[in-house]
């Protein structure tokens, strides 16, 4: 009998190793760029990535705070949670299905959404629901180009974001505070939309497991919840989803949940919010100061009462 | 163990919250939002104090340990004291004293509203925990003053099960205990009106100073 290989390394160089390989290969790096695969050089997501116009140039937050001030609540409800436990995550293999009201449903691997388009860095601002903010040099691209691997049909007018479901992976499951795997959902216009982003690293790199490793989306104009991370599944549905928050909350989260300084949640005024490593608050600013880009997807709604 | 050391090892234990909250905001290790940190540590510290103050009188009622008692008022008074930093950490860091901000939050989030409907209460109560308060007060209505402990407690579970998104753990740990402090002396009094009814009432340690009238 030969030994695993998980034996012979320690599982947590075994898995980066891996992950490594994987990813460097899976970019085409590995023959052109490294002779030989040493554990030395980590699998760098961001060269060569693209700048975008759409990227703010304020100051970034540290990666620190990051990853060590998040909301995953499958990992638990604390913001130092997901630093502690997302490590825990299986994120290879790892498969994305498309499905629902398509022509043809696919199943496609990891390793190939990460060349499915160029990586462009797209510097975001996020606004949690919560009243705090952050700028974030994602890596990713557009959301588009994994929804153009399947063809809509005619009635899907909505896109439901699923979340893996790893239980023994995932102690924050164990209590219901939400109901899992964790819902969120987007308009098909809006998730199209060219600022909709499937990320797949942050700060150069792959992204760390507590933002939602192996890949979420970043949709810079709503609060931080909408912004599915992990995800699993992506359906095409015809009516607008309900959200996990929408079901525990239905008062508190609307399905739209744009940023806007107008319409206070019934805990947090949000006409201010805090970026983090900041001490005086700033005005929140409409759409999250996205409002030239977005604004129009929602010309002649009423924003109080599709919040 | 004399009560007075025992005071002040109360007392130093009692200021190392602050202690913590101070020496992490100075030195910059409480997380990526240390304002928030600091907000939420003052009213942890406030609710746990509050729920200490109101375990006293059980603890003596279990323990006979009467000494408990003199140990009461302080903890009272630190209750008060973090309570007043929650307040103040939420007045400036939070609002920046934008007062108009303020009295819409007051009116219009409820778990602000309870909040600070605790907080009002417990200033009668710190302004009369001087000896001198209770001598002019008398026994008898410094007592029933004093009583209103009982619904801040109740207001201070609400304002944190009010505040939290959707893990309501923490809230229902303190609720519990709260539900066992009070329920300890809604039992003790009704055992307490039962003898006295049954005429067998002598006073004893467990006398209040406020006798139990029958009921029709
Ligand atoms: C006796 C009075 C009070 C008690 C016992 C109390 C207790 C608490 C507790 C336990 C928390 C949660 C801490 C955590 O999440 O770990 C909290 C948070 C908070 N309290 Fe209080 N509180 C009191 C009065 C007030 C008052 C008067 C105000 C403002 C007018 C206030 C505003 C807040 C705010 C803004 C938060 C943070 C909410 C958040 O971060 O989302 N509290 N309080």
């Amino acid at each position: 009998m030969y030994p695993a290989p998980a034996e012979i390394t320690p599982p947590e160089l075994y898995a980066r190793r891996r992950e490594f390989l994987k990813t460097s290969i899976g970019l085409g790096l590995a023959g052109a760029v490294l002779p030989a695969p040493t554990f030395a050089a980590p699998a760098q997501l961001g060269n060569g990535a693209k700048k975008s116009p759409f990227s703010t140039d304020e100051a970034q937050t540290p990666l620190k705070h990051i990853t060590g001030y998040s909301n995953f609540y499958e990992f638990g409800t604390d913001k130092e949670d997901p630093a502690r436990h997302a490590h825990q995550l299986k994120t290879r293999p790892w498969t994305v299905r498309l499905e629902g009201l398509v022509r043809k449903p696919v199943t496609l691997d990891i390793e190939t959404i990460l060349k499915l388009a160029p990586i462009e860095e797209r510097i975001y601002r996020l606004r949690c629901v919560e009243g705090w903010s952050m700028v974030i040099p994602w890596l990713g691209f557009p959301l588009d180009a994994l929804l153009r691997q399947v063809e809509p049909l005619g009635n899907a007018k909505y896109v439901e974001f699923v979340t893996a479901l790893q239980p023994e992976n995932m102690p924050g499951v164990r209590s219901r505070v939400l109901q899992w795997p964790y819902v969120e959902g987007l308009r098909l216009d809006e998730a199209r939309h060219p600022l909709t982003l499937l990320v797949l690293g942050l700060y150069g790199d792959l992204l760390p497991s507590g933002n939602g490793a192996p890949l979420r989306i970043a949709v810079p104009w709503k609060y931080g919840f909408k912004s599915a991370k992990s995800i699993a599944t992506i359906r095409f549905v015809e009516q607008e989803p309900r959200s996990s928050w929408m079901k525990a909350a239905p008062r508190e989260y609307g399905f739209y949940s744009n940023v806007n300084p107008d319409v206070p949640h019934p805990r947090w005024s949000q006409a201010k919010e805090r970026r983090i490593g900041e001490f005086l608050k700033r005005d929140t600013l409409p759409f999250n100061g996205y409002g030239e880009q977005v604004a129009s997807l929602y010309s002649g709604m009423d924003l109080r009462k599709h919040f | 163990m004399p009560i007075a050391p025992l005071k002040t090892l109360v007392f130093v234990l009692a200021l190392l919250p602050l202690a913590y909250y101070g020496w992490g905001a100075w030195h910059d290790t409480l997380g990526a939002n240390p304002v928030e940190a600091v907000t939420r540590g003052m009213g942890t510290w406030t609710l746990n104090l509050l729920l200490i103050t109101l375990a006293i009188t059980p603890l003596r009622e279990l323990t006979g340990w009467h000494a408990a008692l003199r140990l009461r008022r302080m903890l009272g008074l630190f209750t008060f004291f973090y309570a007043a930093l929650h307040l103040t950490s939420y007045l400036w860091f939070d609002q920046f004293f934008a007062w108009g901000e303020i009295a819409r939050d007051i009116l219009e989030r409820p778990f602000i509203t309870v909040g600070m409907a605790a907080f009002v209460l417990l200033v009668p109560l710190a302004a009369t925990s001087s000896n001198f308060a209770i001598r002019r007060l008398g026994g008898r209505r410094w007592q029933a003053l004093h009583r209103t402990v009982y619904a801040i407690g109740i207001l201070a579970v609400l304002h944190y099960s009010w505040l939290v998104k959707a893990d309501q753990s923490q809230p229902l740990l303190y609720g519990g205990i709260l539900v066992v402090l009070l329920g300890l002396r809604a039992w003790w009094r009704e055992v307490e009106r039962r003898e006295q009814l049954a005429g067998k009432y002598q006073p004893k340690i467990r006398n209040r100073i406020i006798p139990i009238q029958p009921r029709d």
